[in-house]
């Protein structure tokens, strides 16, 4: 396999349904004269799982023979769930993780303030109904918030948008 | 994986972040250039931004487990880890910066009082301990929020390219942070005549330290294209501060400014009496058992 192919199916600590190719937070893997270098980015400013993605990515390529292998972390540009793979939209959905849906880029000028509950639909992963309320904006890791389905009740977590 | 836990817990593994030291630099393999400043006032203003996150996210933090319900103690402990992230970036930045072997522990847990350039809205004790207050912190929430979020858009457009991605990066969760805030505005002004005598209380408890928030400082007027000049951030500011406030009813707090000591306030290192106590409890373990692991 090339280095590229082993650093995509590396999975994401945190969510490990998705590689860290389907979060988008795998950047680049270049492959010179048997070194590989390998750029990743954070999702968020204090994602604890950097580390571990570090460590994942240099333990599975030594295991795949790559002996030289330098992590490198990016900041710029800011990660946006918009480089969340359709693939990973879609595993995110059959685990029982409501996926964000795609922003685009942010409009030019002063960033909006929001006084209202999000407006938009957000369908239950397990049953599908449309009937769900937002229980919280913030959830078990900083990317999530918490909602439930008011026709099967069941609670469910929902990839913010960002 | 059948269980995301079982990759957490292998025994004999030492990478495993989630117990404790042993974190790499955040800036591991960051590319940056310096741009070409005083070096000694780039590391200051550095700190300024970086101390700002690092004494809020420890006041955030106190409030986990005692907040009013439980999905409060998530988003109040999720807005500090935010926050923490942003403080590695920025006191990383600045260890790099000034070049004389001091890291982002070293920063934070071996500076003295003096030495933190946080203003000094940040390092009130709002609780939840004796005296604390759930209004005065969903207050202080707004304010800061809004406040950072106003500079921060400015400074996407740094000459230091690492403030510039920090910046970038920040304004997204800064977003959520003030959302989060506003909301809460709305619904302690709106909840009982307890709760926005709660909220109005708050609002004036913070709002004598708004003014420090805009004092242009002499290290952010010298390093033009670097740093923000916060007075340019007012007018967002006020604006967005009245249409929470007028959303939820309430008038903007007239409460006298807590005046700056001979010139000097939170960003030269003068502090209120509130922080040494959080200083000693933010630095005790790693100053008394200096280089420890676990």
């Amino acid at each position: 396999m090339s280095a590229r192919q082993v650093a995509e199916q590396v999975l994401d600590p945190e969510l490990p349904v998705l590689t860290l190719a389907d979060l988008g937070v795998l950047r680049d893997v270049r492959e010179d004269d048997g070194r590989v270098t390998v750029t990743i980015t954070p999702t968020y400013s204090g994602c604890p799982a950097m580390d571990e993605m570090r460590a994942d990515l240099v333990d599975q390529l030594t295991a795949a023979g790559y002996a030289d292998v330098e992590v490198r972390t990016v900041l710029h540009p800011a990660w946006t769930t918009d480089w969340i793979s359709e693939d990973g939209l879609r595993k995110l959905a059959d685990h029982g993780i409501a996926p964000p849906q795609r922003i685009g880029p942010r409009a030019v000028g002063p960033v909006p303030l929001n006084l209202e509950p999000p407006s938009r639909r957000v369908p239950c992963p397990r049953c599908g109904s449309a009937r769900t309320t937002e229980l919280s904006r913030f959830g078990s890791t900083a990317c999530k918030a918490l909602r439930r389905c008011e026709d099967c009740r069941e609670p469910f977590e929902q990839i913010k948008e960002l | 994986m059948d269980n995301a836990y079982d990759g957490l817990t292998d025994a004999g593994e030492e990478k495993h972040w989630a117990f404790g030291t042993g974190f790499t630099a955040a800036l591991a393999g960051v590319g940056r250039d310096i741009p070409a400043v005083d070096r000694d006032s780039l590391t200051a203003y550095c700190l300024m931004l970086g101390d700002d996150a690092l004494v809020y996210s420890q006041r955030l933090a106190e409030w986990c487990s005692r907040a009013p319900e439980l999905e409060e103690d998530v988003a109040l402990a999720n807005i500090a880890l935010d926050l923490l992230g942003q403080a590695r970036l920025l006191l990383s930045r600045a260890a790099e910066v000034e070049d004389a072997g001091r890291d982002e522990d070293a920063l934070a847990y071996l500076r003295d009082e003096r030495q933190f350039r946080n203003v000094r809205l940040v390092e009130l004790d709002c609780g939840p301990g004796p005296g604390g207050d759930f209004g005065t912190t969903i207050a202080r929430l707004l304010v800061f929020s809004t406040w950072r979020l106003a500079v921060f858009q400015r400074l996407v457009g740094s000459a230091d390219p690492v403030l510039a991605a920090v910046a970038a990066k920040g304004v997204k969760e800064l977003a959520y942070h003030r959302d989060h805030a506003a909301q809460w505005v709305l619904r302690l002004a709106g909840g009982t005549e307890y709760s926005r005598e709660r909220i109005v209380a708050g609002l004036d408890k913070v709002w004598a330290f708004t003014e420090e928030l805009f004092a242009t400082h002499p290290i952010e007027a010298e390093l033009d294209g670097v740093a923000v000049d916060p007075a340019a951030a007012r007018a967002e500011f006020d604006q967005v501060i009245d249409t929470v406030l007028s959303a939820a009813g309430l008038e903007r707090p007239r409460t006298t400014q807590v005046a700056a000591l001979a010139g000097q306030a939170g960003r030269d290192g003068i502090h209120t009496e509130a922080m040494g106590y959080l200083l000693a409890e933010l630095q005790h373990i790693a100053r008394s058992m200096p280089g420890a692991v676990w």
